[in-house]
């Protein structure tokens, strides 16, 4: 087991070592660095003092190990548009965007199981078809308009939610999140609904699947055979072998809600990472642009790291070696 | 003695696409208590769904569509849902052909056994059940049963999951158990072991066995009798004895023809020719005809009916081996 | 007895081509109005200079006078405006009927280009196999664990704004499903008697490959064919929406949209959300079809 954790730990260092290396060749030889890292409105002497600053007349391979050098420090280059550390700039974010992406998936999860389980039990009935329809349109409307919808309905005519902002804040147990008051959670509603519901199509249809193939094997019309009340078989036979792939899922989605955040963030205003970024990319705002990048791969990498380890904590056949 | 099943007329017809299949078109059988009865037949002669139309587990599209399955005298059809659920595994129990396939890879072995002790009697605790899923592995030749149920199916042997199914059949002490090819998976080796100890098992505890198969030579030696099914119908049922020893059904003599020990040596293996016809789409007579060297005229135009011959023995033929009317 | 459940499908249920695929695709009818919803869409889009009431872009026809008329209004000329006039005064109708040409003409390009680059890389991974195999799925694998949005926000961020660079984007985004796709199939073929065969007539393996294994192949492609050009165009709208994709000279549905959004504060909500639903009606005909085909497809599914 443990060699299993070392071994993927290991390839998700690689991973972003590769990553680190695509990112500072996008920045540094296809792009002009001048451009990239100085501020675009710096006169000629403030240009060439940077320059000798940041190093960049250096053979690349030095400036590569004083990047990697700088980035362990957690020094990735001063915003233009703040004129702050980009990476303290992203980190101040980084709470408001995960409690929208795990408000999100609770969302996502909570209705999509359930939903997608009887799908896949009763597919000719009424209901079923509803939630599959249901599930299709979810899954065809792009995030943005999802949201304009919803502004539009719930903020602009019904005047019933509010439709920019993060609400107030409030610690419990040491967590601060927007959503143990009030104000926060009327804030927080539409935005999170929003981004739930393109994944709550896909958890729907990966759960219909999932119950449609394993409802036909043969250990489900054993365990009726044997005189199980149906709800055992779903509950506890059914499910334990749908979870296995749909925690897989699970952790790729809580990444893909990480960067669809940035849409939803910026229908909505909610003050978190990915409206920093989409801001970052139009201004042009380099520095915010690379340590992003960095951030969200390690992310990222983590969150595979997590699911692999994950998986094979839930399915024995992959824990614990068999004798066939 | 009252019969512990008995089968009238059995039909299950699967509603598809293309058409109706009549897996099973007029089965009737009976087994006694304690008795061990063979159901024989090839790949789609419908002898699985026999088995499964007994304890109500037919997967749409297909359905129960005639007859009545009487187990101690009640139809088990008309029975409502939690009933039916309550014979299942405690009444009757049934045997899967794929041990691969039939224990769910997730859950460990005690709690697949355990489960099945609970669901019937909830006044049992959980270290009782233990002790006797315990026990029962042991019945059946699992050595350490302690430590082997804490595993997991994919750590066993295909012959080991094989023993641990028959052990979760037995946990409730059944009337009937129906195997539907319980030993088809199993390397020849493990095959001969696993049979001779079901045969035991089934006379020491009194249980009733039907055992499905398409191997004639498995159920020669332990059953009382043999039902032969083809194109879901049952062609000659009778005393093993009698049927080995002078099948009255040309199917029965070509299967029994084709069981290589019989030939002479350096004599070409005899073969049924001809295929079983679509059960989409049966002819107006008998189902065997195209492939019957015994066929006369009457064969082609309808089929033929149950007829009660002497020694308890049944059979549906125009013209029966050994009474050539040629 | 009891009622017959059975279909009713006639003795004569077509067992193998054309005929077969329709009476197997029709069983949906929501499939084939969302197939007939599609075709409309085509048609509009391809011809939409000749079928669109007024050419938006042509700066002579269009007044700033007219802006922000509500749908169904009439304006000083006489011309009646179906579905309202925009900020700067172009017809909204006309604006989405080009917003379609531009949207599915860049999704279903990029997607073209997408599935010829990666079943080239998955057909060949899947036949040599070795290294190259798992160098190309390696990085197949590392591609699709980050979401496309990310995917395409950083070739943007990296090589800028535009029409060239937003399709290659797209293409940069697809590639990848597609190598997968096909590299699965080609495997499943590879290992079937017939490409033995092949084998042993010592045929070339380029003759092998395109003449023998890509046909069987093109069913999954088509299926994620068809899914994926939904999933471009839902793509390059959010781009567009936010301003990093598609310049105004070529203005899809995404820019559309959000060029309006900032009037529904006010309530002319019909800039934007007229576009939208002409988005919207496009992606899902395009899903529903794909996942009609899908399932048709699936051999799991026990037909």
């Amino acid at each position: 087991m443990t060699a299993f954790i070392l071994r993927r730990s290991l390839q998700s260092v690689l991973v972003l070592f590769i990553m680190s290396l695509i990112v500072f060749a996008g920045v540094n030889l296809i792009g002009d660095p001048v451009d990239m890292l100085i501020n675009p409105e710096a006169d000629q002497a403030e240009i060439d003092r940077v320059i000798k600053d940041l190093g960049l007349d250096r053979p690349v391979t030095e400036q590569y190990w004083f990047f990697l050098v700088n980035a362990f420090q957690g020094d990735l280059g001063k915003s233009f548009v703040f004129g702050e550390p980009a990476l303290k700039l992203i980190v101040q974010r980084m709470p408001a965007t995960f409690e929208l992406a795990l408000f999100s998936l609770s969302i996502a999860v909570v209705f999509g199981i359930p939903l997608g389980v009887y799908a896949g039990l009763k597919p000719e009935s009424k209901v079923s078809k509803t939630i599959m329809a249901g599930s299709i349109l979810g899954f065809s409307m792009p995030t943005f308009w999802v949201g304009i919808i919803l502004i539009m309905f719930f903020s602009v005519n019904l005047g019933w939610l509010p439709s920019t902002g993060r609400g107030d804040v409030a610690t419990v147990f040491g967590i601060t999140s927007s959503v143990f008051t009030l104000d926060g959670l009327s804030h927080i509603f539409l935005p999170a609904f929003n981004l739930a519901l393109f994944k709550l199509s896909s958890v729907i249809r990966l759960a219909r699947a999932g119950t449609r193939e394993i409802i036909l094997q043969d250990y489900i019309k054993f365990a009726r055979a044997k005189g199980l009340s149906e709800r055992r078989v779903i509950n506890v036979h059914l499910l334990k072998n749908i979870l296995i792939p749909i925690v897989t899922i699970i952790g790729l989605e809580f990444g893909s809600l990480i960067a669809f955040s940035t849409v939803t963030e910026t229908v909505f205003a909610w003050p978190g990472m990915g409206k920093l970024i989409i801001e970052a990319i139009y201004n042009l705002d380099r520095p915010i642009i690379v340590a992003y990048l960095m951030i969200i791969v390690l992310i990222f990498v983590t969150l595979n790291l997590i699911v692999d380890i994950t998986y094979s904590l839930l399915d024995p056949r992959v824990r614990i070696k068999g004798e066939s | 003695m009252a019969p512990i099943l008995d089968v009238r007329n059995l039909q299950t017809h699967f509603f598809t696409k293309g058409g109706v299949l009549k897996a099973v078109d007029g089965v009737s059988f009976e087994i006694g208590a304690g008795e061990i009865v063979g159901l024989v037949g090839e790949s789609g002669s419908g002898k699985s769904i026999t088995g499964f139309s007994i304890l109500g587990l037919v997967d749409a599209p297909g359905r129960i569509v005639g007859g009545e399955i009487l187990f101690k005298g009640k139809d088990l059809k008309t029975l409502p849902v939690a009933e039916m659920q309550k014979m299942r595994g405690s009444s009757i129990a049934m045997i899967f052909q794929d041990p691969m396939m039939t224990l769910n890879p997730v859950l460990r072995i005690e709690t697949q056994m355990i489960e099945a002790i609970q669901t019937h009697d909830s006044s049992v605790s959980k270290d009782e059940a233990r002790q006797r899923s315990r026990d029962a592995l042991g019945l059946v030749g699992i050595s350490s049963p302690e430590e082997r149920m804490r595993a997991y199916p994919h750590q066993f042997s295909g012959g080991m999951r094989q023993r641990v199914s028959i052990a979760i059949a037995m946990l409730n002490r059944p009337d009937l158990i129906i195997a539907d090819e319980p030993t088809t998976a199993l390397d020849v080796t493990i095959q001969g072991q696993v049979i001779h100890e079901m045969q035991k098992l089934c006379k020491k505890t009194k249980t009733a066995l039907l055992w499905i198969t398409h191997d004639l030579a498995v159920v020669a030696g332990i059953s009382s009798r043999i039902c032969v099914m083809y194109a879901g119908r049952i062609v000659e049922q009778g005393p093993n004895e009698a049927l080995i020893g002078s099948p009255m059904h040309p199917y029965t003599n070509g299967l029994l023809g084709s069981v290589p020990s019989q030939n002479r040596r350096g004599e070409p293996l005899q073969q049924i020719e001809g295929i079983v016809p679509s059960l989409l789409d049966l002819p107006p007579g008998c189902a065997f005809e195209n492939r019957c060297s015994h066929a006369v005229d009457a064969c082609s135009q309808s089929a033929p009916d149950e007829m009660v011959m002497a020694d308890q023995r049944i059979l549906r033929c125009f013209n029966r081996v050994g009474q050539d009317q040629t | 007895m009891a009622k017959e459940t059975a279909k009713a499908q006639p003795q004569s249920y077509p067992s193998s081509g054309w005929r077969k695929f329709w009476a197997d695709y029709s069983e949906s009818p929501l499939a084939v109005v969302a197939l007939l919803v599609f075709g409309a869409i085509l048609f509009i889009a391809i011809f939409a200079p000749f079928v669109s009431p007024t050419n938006p872009y042509d700066l002579a026809t269009v007044d700033i006078m007219n802006s922000r008329l509500a749908p169904g209004s009439e304006d000083f000329a006489g011309n009646v405006y179906l579905l309202g006039t925009d900020g700067a005064g172009r017809d909204m109708l006309s604006s989405i009927f080009y917003g379609l040409r531009v949207s599915l003409g860049v999704g279903a390009f990029s997607g073209l280009i997408a599935l010829i680059v990666g079943a080239i890389l998955g057909l060949s991974a899947a036949y040599f196999g070795g290294r190259y195999e798992t160098f190309v799925m390696r990085v197949v694998d590392i591609q699709l664990s980050f979401p496309s949005i990310l995917m395409a926000l950083v070739i943007l961020a990296i090589f800028g704004k535009g029409v060239e660079k937003t399709i290659i984007a797209l293409i940069l985004v697809q590639w990848a499903y597609y190598a997968r796709a096909a590299r699965a199939s080609a495997l499943v073929e590879k290992n079937k008697e017939y490409v033995e065969a092949a084998k042993c007539l010592a045929l070339g393996d380029r003759r092998i490959i395109l003449n023998h294994i890509t046909p069987n192949c093109m069913a999954p492609l088509i299926v994620v064919g068809t899914l994926q050009t939904a999933h471009a165009i839902s793509l390059e709208a959010t781009l567009s929406f936010l301003g990093l994709g598609l310049p105004i000279t070529e203005p899809s549905l995404g820019l559309l949209i959000g060029n309006g959004f900032e009037f529904m504060y006010t309530g002319d909500y019909w800039i934007s959300i007229f576009p939208g639903i002409a988005l919207l009606i496009t992606i899902v005909s395009i899903n529903l079809v794909g996942d009609q085909l899908r399932d048709m497809f699936n051999p799991r599914l026990q037909r």
